[in-house]
């Protein structure tokens, strides 16, 4: 099964991005972590493992917005023994994208070819 | 630890207002978040080796100052904690290698190298002159953060202004050089 993490500096920005993906693909596994652990901007590390933890997937597709998302993001990764990938897509159209082809049931290398072309971070 | 969580108390709104103009303003109060977290943790169960002290210092920045800095220092701590070992003392070679340790591990998390305006531009040339002198002193780590104010930002939230993060000292950097002076006076680094 393929699954989705999705890790920005607020709370509102996953919540809703999660909202609008489960329109596209209502039954797939997605996980969020948004703010600090008090609720402020910024990232959580214990947040990207709970994250990763709670989601089911044998396969997940990460995005992130910014900065210290990506950073905490590779380090949970680090210590997860999970298949992850960051996939330096853009982060809306990324996710969304991802969420129908698994919603669709897409193989990995179909989700590859149309994520390719949207991977925008390079920092 | 104490005295590097009073230094960054005093000078939380300082850091805050250098990352106004080059980043999102709130450097001071993270790191702010992450001492205080890692002090507290240090004196409600007290460490009992060296090494442990550092990885408690690490994961409490790790997990509560919430921006770049957090996983940034954290894998320095981290680095540095795996350098102590078993060592409870340290000669000042041996303090010179596990700074370089932590420095590597700033490098590696932020996939980042000198001149790019981080708080690399800090630790590199800070370990490197503590290693060929035997020595730090404020000065040197002043001029050093200075050094930073004319570069032009690629990595980093500030790489996203380009020539505009000209002319701004870096605030990783600055917090960074607070950090080594609180070591100059308290690890014999001078």
């Amino acid at each position: 099964m393929n699954g989705i993490i999705l890790v920005s500096h607020t709370r509102g920005m996953v919540e809703g991005l999660r909202a609008l993906l489960l329109e596209v693909a209502g039954d797939i596994p997605i996980t969020i972590a948004g703010g600090t652990d008090e609720g402020d901007v910024g990232t959580s590390f214990e947040k990207i493992q709970s994250a990763i933890n709670e989601n089911p997937a044998d396969m997940i597709y990460a995005f992130h917005d910014l900065g210290s998302a990506k950073l905490n993001l590779d380090m949970a990764i680090e210590m997860s023994d999970k298949t992850i990938e960051i996939t330096n897509a853009a982060f809306v159209e990324g996710a969304y994208v991802v969420a129908s082809l698994i919603g669709a049931g897409a193989d990995q290398d179909t989700i590859k070819k149309n994520l390719d072309p949207i991977r925008i971070k390079n920092r | 630890m104490d005295a590097f969580t009073n230094t960054i108390e005093e000078n939380k709104t300082h850091l805050s207002k250098l990352d106004n103009p080059i980043g999102d303003g709130d450097h001071g109060h993270n790191m702010s978040r992450g001492v205080k977290a890692a002090s507290e943790a240090l004196n409600s169960t007290p460490p009992k080796t060296l090494s442990e002290v550092f990885k408690t210092v690490a994961m409490s920045l790790i997990s509560k100052v919430g921006g770049a800095a957090g996983p940034l220092y954290g894998t320095a701590f981290l680095n540095m904690s795996k350098y102590i070992g078993d060592n409870e003392t340290l000669s000042k070679e041996q303090i010179a290698s596990m700074l370089e340790e932590g420095l590597n591990g700033i490098k590696t998390r932020g996939k980042a190298t000198t001149g790019e305006k981080t708080m690399i531009d800090l630790w590199e040339p800070a370990v490197n002159h503590f290693k060929e002198n035997g020595t730090l002193d404020a000065s040197i780590i002043d001029d050093y953060v200075e050094k930073t104010n004319p570069m032009k930002a690629t990595k980093g939230r500030a790489a996203y202004l380009g020539e505009r993060s000209i002319g701004h000292t870096d605030p990783g950097a600055t917090s960074s050089g607070l950090l080594f002076k609180t070591l100059i006076d308290t690890a014999g680094l001078s």
